[in-house]
């Protein structure tokens, strides 16, 4: 594999592969000495347009724990933001020997054009791109479920039977079009849950189910996992919704819904979450919550990411 | 080409209860001794041999038997395709202060040995750290030697060795093919 | 200047004939053979071909197009006349700046070069441009638009329908409510919420062209529709039709040819304003072609840097080149369909927008008195695309596409501008 750009480059197999490199990896993580020599004098450059001081950060101790050499460049405050093209930024990259480029842009479909426009030769992760596709945070939140369903006994499956319900911003979010793919490549249905200004009907098609209301969901369906999406309040502003405090009674979990949902559906969150909008602390902090999980799995998952593309040599 | 046995079924048996022997002497029984077997062929080998020291000594196999991938401290990773990651396990009692066996099929370079021993360093600091292997066919390229040997097998550099174990390839048995 | 003969040309109504030029006019069309012979035997003649929506750039960004690249470009594809968009830069809105377009065409020789004026100042939807002026200055402009825009102000635009009809002007809308379309990046649907870009729905096109047929009509004017992109505005500017509303519409050769899923590869070059829609889109132009709903097919050539399209998909421009391939789409839709035939053709190349704009000596029908502004093409020809020709710009869609027909002849007031698909200079 030369890039990671979208979850639907991954077959079912590559996603397992790559899930049970991550459970080896998780080990790493557990140990004293929690370094790799395996990317020695290999350089990642993590390139971020847009600010996320968390998937940056976890890339980073991902890169480092395998003794890859690590850059930052934050658009913010260099020649990006006094107009140097994405094209001068990637040769100058290139130019400093840049083995793996790890690309946060607000642009959709940006990593792919870094990947195929010839001006690198690097490989390239796509860290989130616009309103595209996320497919870490995809990968480790299958790898967050499979751990949590499959305990020791995870390595080589899937999420066969598995029922997800996505809930949110469905229309802007990158990781729901992520998820929505990998999940059903690994043989999860799932099902998508969104106010209808939110939830655009080629993506709803594609889902095992859609609803615009997430008690009717919850009184229908049994779901081994329900994923909030952030809620960013400029949505608001443009009149996807009318308030917060509409959003957050119709659209949010509270402990009230975490009542009905089963003893054993799981809770997760792609992070930052805005509490007391799309998910309330009860529900955030309950027993059932994968969200501290998620945070910490985002290592193990990325180094397994940057081991795929970056360890082995020319095919 | 040309393939003949030189290691049959019963050879391996005796091979692996030998070697299982000589490492219980050479400690002095079980007292800290951990066995780690090498995906993926040594791993086999390494349980035989703890399967062959639990019938005289008293242990639970579960504190003595491991296995060490050593993917990911290999020196020949950018010369080939990604290769997929093996399972490590660590018996629970860590590795400080332990003698470590390292179990392999066969030795060859030494290089992957030389990967294990890295790949030791990072999980503890054994008080000592030996090395048994079915087959020694020579060839070293690193300054490194087995303690426990199965068969010491002269072979040229151009023959290939193939360690079949039930374990993985229905049957047991050592062919030099070439 | 001399004389010469077209020997054996097709003519758009099937027959074979001579066609002698003499003085820059059809003097006769027949047996006849005078001065130069010139074989053109299997190829069609048409009238030269008339390109109501044409970006030249000049004045302002001459460094995607420059009137004589774009006129060159234009002569390539069997144009004898170009109208030039107001989008430059200062805008078209001045009778200094379109009379400035139109001396500089006239410089440059290749085609008549007949300047749009915009519809308000700067483009920018809030006063009106002094159409009169624009009107009444040498440049004669008598098509107003702000392309690139909508006047989406429903005032504003019934007051310019309106106001053209003082000395028979025509507004050309580029249908595009705003507010549905900000940040819009391509078609909205199952493409773009596949790709994450944000959509561009049919219905902010859709929405304008009705609000736009009902004002025309409840003011009594004429109004042209740019680049129409939907199956649903089909619908609308058919139902306007019926209802005796003067309305004329263009399609692009991209439209007729090109759909949304091109944008899977995010490569820049298959951004366009309005966006590639869907199959069942193209296929409903396709059809309203033919049968009359849509009355001309324009270029919307709309050269871009290579800077502007070297770039992820969100920060490159909209546009594409158009000029050198638009008779080969025309070819392919009318007539490799066997839908229609070259007449039809000959109507919406040449005749029909000439005959929207008003403009002079073009468009003429192939006859004995009519100005020598003749495209011959030679329809069995098939050439694959590999570069942006003629154009300073290389924004070409069509690249490694093979297409049907090639210009071979371009006469512009009797002098060949391009022969053997070669400028003549």
């Amino acid at each position: 594999m030369k890039n990671l750009l979208s979850a639907s480059e991954l077959s079912r197999d590559d996603i397992v592969r790559i899930l049970d490199t991550a459970n080896e990896m998780s080990g790493v993580n557990d140990r004293e000495i929690k370094k790799l020599p395996t990317l020695r004098g290999k350089t990642v450059v993590n390139l971020f347009f847009e600010d996320s001081t968390r998937t940056r950060i976890s890339f980073e101790v991902a890169a480092k724990r395998l003794s890859a050499d690590v850059i930052n460049f934050a658009a913010k405050g260099s020649s990006v933001s006094k107009g140097e093209s994405l094209k001068d930024t990637a040769q100058t990259l290139e130019a400093m020997g840049a083995d793996a480029v790890v690309i946060r842009h607000y642009a959709s479909g940006a990593a792919h054009t870094l990947a195929h426009s010839g001006w690198i030769n690097g490989a390239i992760v796509n860290a989130g791109d616009g309103t595209h596709e996320h497919p870490t945070q995809a990968l480790l939140d299958a790898y967050t479920l499979r751990e949590s369903v499959h305990g020791h006994a995870a390595l080589g499956k899937g999420l066969d039977g598995l029922r997800v319900a996505i809930v949110g911003d469905i229309a802007h979010s990158r990781v729901a079009r992520s998820n929505l793919t990998m999940l059903q490549a690994l043989g999860a249905e799932v099902h998508l849950i969104a106010p209808a200004t939110l939830l655009p009907g080629a993506l709803a098609s594609r889902a095992s189910s859609f609803s615009y209301s997430l008690d009717e969901s919850i009184a229908c369906h049994h779901f081994d996992a329900i994923m909030m999406l952030r809620v960013q309040s400029e949505r608001m502003s443009a009149s996807f919704f009318p308030s917060e405090r509409e959003y957050s009674k119709i659209w949010g979990l509270n402990a009230e819904r975490l009542s009905r949902l089963g003893e054993n559906t799981r809770v997760m969150h792609p992070g930052p979450m805005n509490r007391g909008l799309e998910i309330d602390a009860t529900s955030a902090d309950s027993k059932n919550s994968l969200v501290l999980r998620q945070v910490a799995n985002g290592v193990s998952v990325r180094m397994a990411v940057l081991y795929e593309l970056m360890a082995g040599g020319a095919q | 080409m040309s393939s003949r046995t030189v290691l049959s079924a019963s050879d391996i048996d005796r091979a692996v209860t030998r070697i299982a022997h000589e490492i219980l002497e050479s400690n002095h029984g079980v007292a800290n001794l951990v066995i780690l077997g090498i995906p993926t062929r040594g791993t086999f080998l390494a349980k035989r041999i703890v399967d062959v020291i639990a019938r005289t000594e008293d242990i639970d196999p579960a504190e003595v038997l491991g296995q060490l991938d050593i993917t990911m401290y290999r020196d020949d990773l950018s010369n080939n395709p990604t290769r997929a990651v093996g399972q490590t396990n660590i018996p629970s009692g860590g590795l400080d202060s332990k003698v470590v066996v390292l179990v392999d099929d066969v030795l060859f370079s030494g290089r992957t040995i030389r990967a294990a021993l890295d790949a030791l360093n990072d999980y503890g600091r054994p008080s000592a750290v030996r090395l048994a292997v079915l087959i020694d066919r020579g060839h070293r390229e690193l300054p490194i030697r087995a303690d426990f040997v199965g068969k010491n097998l002269p072979t040229s550099s151009v023959e290939r060795i193939r360690v079949h174990l039930a374990e993985s390839d229905e049957q047991n048995q050592v062919v030099i093919e070439g | 200047m001399n004389d010469f003969t077209l020997i054996s040309a097709t003519l758009p109504n099937g027959s074979v004939a001579n066609i002698v030029v003499s003085n820059g006019f059809i003097a006769h069309i027949g047996a006849e053979v005078r001065g130069e012979q010139i074989d053109a035997q299997g190829l069609v003649a048409l009238p030269g071909f008339v390109d109501l929506h044409t970006h030249l750039r000049e004045p302002g960004f001459e460094q995607s197009e420059t009137i004589l690249t774009g006129t060159r470009a234009a002569a390539l594809g069997g144009y004898t006349a170009v109208h030039a968009m107001a989008n430059t830069h200062p805008v078209a809105d001045t009778a200094g700046v379109v009379e400035q377009v139109k001396t500089l065409g006239d410089e440059a020789g290749y085609v008549q070069v007949q300047p749009i004026g915009a519809v308000t100042v700067g483009l920018e939807g809030k006063q009106l441009a002094e159409l009169g002026a624009m009107a009444q200055s040498k440049a004669q402009v008598r098509v107003f638009s702000d392309d690139g825009k909508c006047v989406s102000d429903p005032v504003l635009m019934r007051r310019a329908l309106a106001y053209v009809k003082s000395f028979g002007g025509v507004i050309a809308q580029h249908a595009q409510e705003p507010r549905l379309t900000e940040n819009s990046q391509m078609h909205e649907g199952a493409v773009s919420s596949e790709l994450g870009l944000a959509g561009w729905p049919a219905v902010a096109e859709e929405s304008i062209i009705a609000r736009d047929v009902l004002l025309a009509e409840a003011v009594g004017s004429r109004i042209h529709i740019c680049h129409l992109s939907t199956a649903g505005s089909v619908e609308i500017v058919r139902w306007a039709k019926q209802r005796g509303i003067n309305v004329t519409a263009e399609v692009t050769p991209h439209h007729l040819l090109l759909t949304d899923e091109l944008a899977r590869g995010y490569d820049p070059v298959f951004k366009v304003n309005p966006p590639l829609r869907t199959a069942a889109d193209v296929m409903a132009l396709r059809e309203a072609l033919v049968d009359g709903t849509i009355d001309i097919v324009a270029t919307d050539h709309a050269p871009h840097p290579t800077e502007s399209k070297d770039c992820e998909w969100a920060a490159a421009a909209f546009g594409m080149l158009g000029l050198e391939t638009a008779a080969s789409i025309a070819q392919d839709v009318l007539i490799e369909s066997g839908a229609s035939n070259w007449q039809r053709f000959a109507d919406v190349m040449s005749t029909v927008p000439a005959s929207i704009s008003g403009i002079e000596g073009q468009g003429q029908p192939l006859e004995v008195g009519s100005a020598a502004n003749i495209a011959l093409i030679d329809p069995s020809a098939k050439r694959t695309i590999q570069d942006g020709g003629a154009s300073k710009s290389d924004n070409q869609p069509y690249r490694g596409m093979t297409l049907p027909g090639a210009v071979i002849h371009t006469i512009f007031r009797g002098v060949f501008t391009v022969r053997d698909s070669k400028l003549s200079r």
